[in-house]
């Protein structure tokens, strides 16, 4: 399933069977913090471009981890179309975008802020605010003092008397 | 043989699941003191039957009987005997037997060490345990039945991944279920309570000791598995906000929030209802983790090989078990009825902050990992939700939090005086403040957030440590006295001095892995490379032959300024029988800063890269998790827990709690 | 009021559940990642052929909806779906173009050799350069492309007879006829 020369994820629709052993594989493979020197530019600002757009971009053969922390193949691909699109000038959004182009928003580890992701990215906060709201209308519906209770009856009181006598034996 | 009375022995667990299901709860609403005592049997039976049920499968994978179709399909004769025995929870068959085991235990647990409950509460708590038995058992048996045979009988089996072929095998899952199945005590002891009608100081003291040990387990669980893929990925990376990650964290977050919320039913009698709440949440989380994990609705390296068969009868057992404890929620909530007031500034409003910021940080998890499920599922963009959403989400709301954990023991019950709380915290001010200039001239001012982070968790140790001190009137009375009165103190005390504590340790790891530094280079035999002030030398890579595996082993030495610190060999390994190859870490250690060293490809021709870190206060991180699941064992040795809780027939009130405590 | 709030859980479990079920329906692949580059234009590409003369390129194959297959020697599923693919060629007649990724020519040649070639022309995309254009992440997928040159669907893994029959045939059709 794995070649033993190329790190590729190899097929896909039949996942459900293979998915955990080649995801497994993956994460072999994927077992570095894999920009191989070979791979790293001469200009070390470039170079650290490179480094900081990889490390927000998803490897999508791998599970959870950007192109810079995979060995996969298509992650050393794409890392190598990054610093391709650096080193032609191209500014980091428009480095973005190359790689957004081809595989999608998913790509990106940084979901987006737009109007399918408010709820997402304004979500937390706005949660925190319904919270902090409830317990604020909570505390202020409660009595502000305990109502004094009502005085005891006669059969009452001899019950307390009867059981405070019995607690004391 | 064997196997068909394990097999026979799982069904047998469900009968008699079936029955500590209905009796017992039929025994409570009529008063039927034998049928509400039969739960306690069924409970201990329940254990055995799936007890011999493990202990079955496991026999089926020492002895290798490639007849079973769960052994053929995960394990093998060169695999190690540890793995052998450990691997029978490496799949997903095998981890349900695990999950219903640790269920099974915990009902008993409930059945034997629970005599100061009132019969009719126990006997719902071992209920409820009964009907999620139930719900488990047949999943198991319909869908996941690992004692299926398979003939012909294959020669070998398929192996265990090399991946999982680590001693953490053995004690990460164990841990973990024990933590996820350990919150259904706490979920059954709510559904109970919802049932009768009445949640009490008394219930809340009950629960405690079940929820507590839960907690733990899953603390350990969590930063054992965080550990685990720490030194096994070979990138250093201990946290990945994957799935299944948050799924094992959300419930832990909810946990939390779960304890601290009970100390105030328990000692104010008020927050009853957002309490039972809370008590369903964890136990539902719990269960929603599973079905994440088992229905591959979700991309993760932790996910079973998957099925919509099992999806979906997860999702029905989800329907049952928390829909129906929601209604049950909907119905008798609104019933129980709170009683102690309190100021905002107070304990009681510090612990109600403390349970909006841990319920809120849940939330915000779980949008983050269900989100792009949820969008996909509408029809809208495929997105992922990585660590950026995280860490500008949940991070924020954490600060407020560990603020909060300093000042809110520091507070009085009712009526706090939050300006001189966060007065007498000055010892931690001043240590927070010489942590940050501290840090910020070795490292010549480094990401700000990290150097605050650092200084946030010296304050917070301060000011935990601080506290503790004041209660022992330390250096105000003689230190005779100070000793005395330290030895006197609950255990609660000192349980949540350490629980804290180990928060602010696992906090100042957390931020200083902003510190790490990083060297990848190819090496010949000889070469060199340094990193953060140590030289590694490559002297040689051997070829070695593991028990199944071919190794290609490196002999790195470690200097500093001249002189030897360490000799590491990190390894790669190549499983034939998978076709896979995983890497050995090497990780040389101070427990104030690892080295971590990897090796890397090689082109054959005598080049290999070699990847080293240098990663400060990272053993920290878990560290600190060992020192807070220590605290919270401390707190379950309390004398308090053991001796009979209050008991509710009489009169007399619960102790006041003193001011301070 | 307050009894409706008790109900929010319950609510928001129920809509949680909606979703989960959603999710679970059959046909639904959560884990496959929809291409983005439906009803855009397919990036150009001029590949040396496998039989070494000539190159398969994209502007020769404008004209008419084409199939393009990204395979590889080293890949298993790719075997399996071979069958249909070289029923698709001589049954269905479907104009199917191969190109091999990521395989030395020699591979790519013994596989076709061995299984059967139904590709009326195979590129050699030996760096994966053409695969990272078309946003492909995984071997097999299968593209259509339509007469002017813009991709209209991507099936990823290996093909079925059912996603052949109900999807791929009549989408050829569709595109054939406008």
């Amino acid at each position: 399933m794995i070649s033993r020369r190329r790190r590729t994820k190899a097929g896909s629709a039949t996942r459900k069977i293979w998915l955990p052993i080649v995801a497994i594989g993956f994460l072999l493979a994927a077992h570095a913090l894999a920009v191989e020197p070979s791979e790293r530019l001469a200009n070390p600002a470039l170079e650290a471009r490179a480094r900081a757009i990889s490390a927000g971009l998803r490897c999508l053969v791998c599970q959870n981890e950007s192109i810079d922390d995979s060995q996969a193949g298509l992650a050393h691909d794409i890392r190598m179309l990054v610093r391709r699109r650096l080193s032609a000038g191209d500014t980091d959004a428009q480095t973005i975008q190359a790689v957004v182009a081809r595989y999608g928003d998913f790509v990106l580890l940084k979901p987006p802020v737009e109007p399918a992701t408010y709820l997402l990215w304004f979500g937390p906060a706005a949660l925190l605010g319904i919270g902090l709201a409830g317990i604020a209308v909570w505390l202020r519906r409660r009595p502000a003092t305990v109502e004094a209770a009502t005085p005891l009856n006669q059969m009452e009181r001899e019950r307390l008397d009867k059981l405070m006598n019995e607690g004391q034996g | 043989m064997i196997i068909e009375l394990g097999h026979f022995a799982l069904i047998l667990a469900l009968f008699v699941a079936l029955v500590q299901a209905s009796v017992p709860l039929a025994g409570a609403a009529r008063g039927h003191v034998g049928w509400m005592a039969a739960g306690r049997s069924c409970a201990v039976i329940q254990f055995l039957l799936i007890a011999l049920a493990m202990l079955a499968l496991m026999h089926a994978y020492v002895t290798s009987d490639f007849s079973v179709l769960n052994v053929a399909e995960n394990s093998h004769t060169d695999k190690p005997l540890l793995y052998q025995i450990t691997g029978v929870w490496g799949n997903h068959e095998g981890s349900m037997v695990l999950w219903v085991f640790m269920l099974s235990l915990c009902a008993a647990a409930v059945a034997l060490f629970s005599n100061n409950l009132p019969p009719a509460l126990r006997a719902r708590v071992l209920a409820v345990q009964g009907m999620i038995g139930v719900g488990f058992l047949l999943f198991i048996l319909l869908t996941s039945n690992p004692f299926l045979r398979s003939f012909p009988p294959p020669l070998n089996g398929r192996g265990l991944n090399p991946v999982l072929q680590d001693p953490g095998l053995a004690f990460h899952p164990p841990f973990l279920y024990l933590g996820y199945v350990g919150f259904s005590v706490a979920f059954a002891f709510a559904v109970a309570a919802l049932i009768e009608g009445r949640v009490d100081a008394a219930w809340a003291r009950w629960v405690r000791p079940w929820t507590l040990a839960s907690w733990c387990a899953l603390t350990i669980g969590i930063a054992m598995g965080s550990w685990w893929a720490y030194y096994t990925l070979g990138w250093g990376g201990w946290w990945f906000w994957d799935p299944v990650e948050n799924a094992s964290l959300m419930p832990w977050l909810a946990g939390t929030a779960l304890i601290h919320s009970s100390i105030v039913v328990e000692k104010r009698d008020t927050l009853k209802s957002w309490t039972v709440l809370l008590a369903i949440l964890t136990f539902s989380l719990s269960l929603v983790g599973t079905f994440l994990v088992r229905s591959g609705v979700l991309t993760s390296v932790h996910a079973f090989a998957t099925d919509p068969a099992r999806g979906t009868f997860i999702l029905l057992l989800l329907l049952v078990a928390i829909g129906g404890s929601l209604t049950l929620y909907a119905v008798r909530a609104p019933a129980l009825k709170g009683g102690g007031l309190f100021a905002p500034l107070s304990r009681e409003g510090a612990l109600l902050l403390n349970n909006l910021l841990l319920t809120c940080g849940c939330a915000t998890v779980f949008l983050g990992t269900l989100y792009p499920l949820f969008l996909d599922a509408m029809g809208g963009p495929k997105l992922s939700v990585g660590f950026p959403f995280f860490n500008r989400t949940f991070v924020p709301l954490m600060v407020p939090l560990l603020i909060a954990v300093g000042v809110g023991p520091r507070l009085a019950w009712k009526r706090g005086d939050l300006l001189g709380a966060l007065q007498r915290v000055w010892v931690a001010y001043i240590a927070a403040a010489v942590v940050v200039l501290a840090v910020f001239y070795a490292t010549h001012g480094g990401p700000v957030l990290a150097v605050l982070g650092l200084g946030l968790a010296a304050w917070l140790a301060a000011s935990v440590l601080s506290e503790l001190a004041e209660r022992v009137r330390l250096f105000r009375l003689p230190l005779a006295e100070s000793l005395r009165r330290a030895v006197h103190l609950p255990r609660a005390a000192y349980g949540m001095t350490f629980a804290h504590f180990g928060l602010a340790v696992s906090v100042a790891g957390f931020s200083a892995s902003a510190f790490d530094q990083e060297s990848i280079e190819v090496l010949r035999a000889g070469g060199a490379m340094s990193v953060a002030g140590y030289e590694l030398r490559l002297e040689h890579v051997d070829r070695i032959a593991g028990a199944n595996y071919i190794a290609d082993d490196a002999t790195i030495r470690i200097t500093r300024n001249g002189s030897l610190v360490a000799v590491v060999h990190p390894e790669r390994r190549f499983f034939p029988l998978q076709q896979q190859t995983t890497g050995e870490t090497a990780i040389r250690t101070n427990l104030l800063a690892d080295l971590y060293v990897a090796l890397g490809d090689t082109d054959k021709a005598g080049n290999w890269t070699v990847r080293a870190y240098w990663k400060p206060l990272v053993p920290w991180i878990w560290i600190g998790a060992v020192i807070m699941a220590f605290g919270g064992v401390v707190s379950l040795s309390d004398r308090r827990w053991r001796v009979g809780a209050a008991a509710r027939a009489r009169a007399i009130p619960p102790p006041v709690p003193v001011a301070g405590e | 009021m307050r009894r409706a709030l008790y109900l929010l859980p319950l609510l928001l479990f129920l809509v949680v559940v909606g979703y989960f079920a959603l999710s679970l329906r059959p046909g639904y692949d959560p884990q496959v990642l929809p291409s983005v580059m439906i009803d855009k234009e397919a990036p150009p590409f001029d590949l040396a052929t496998l039989q070494g003369s000539g190159t398969v390129s994209l502007d020769a194959l404008k004209g008419h909806p084409v199939v393009i297959n990204f395979f590889a020697s080293w890949c298993v599923p790719c075997r399996i779906e071979h069958p249909l693919l070289m029923r698709l060629a001589q049954q269905d007649h479907v104009p199917l173009y191969g190109i091999a990724y990521k395989d030395p020519a020699a591979d790519a040649s013994r596989l076709l050799g061995r299984l059967g070639d139904p590709y009326r022309g195979v590129g050699l995309d030996l760096d994966g350069r053409v695969g990272l254009d078309f946003g492909v992440y995984g071997v097999p997928e299968t593209y259509v492309i339509d007469a002017t040159g813009h991709i209209r669907k991507r099936f990823v893994g290996p093909l079925t007879e059912a996603v052949v029959d109900h999807e791929l045939l009549p989408l050829l059709r569709q595109l054939g006829r406008s």
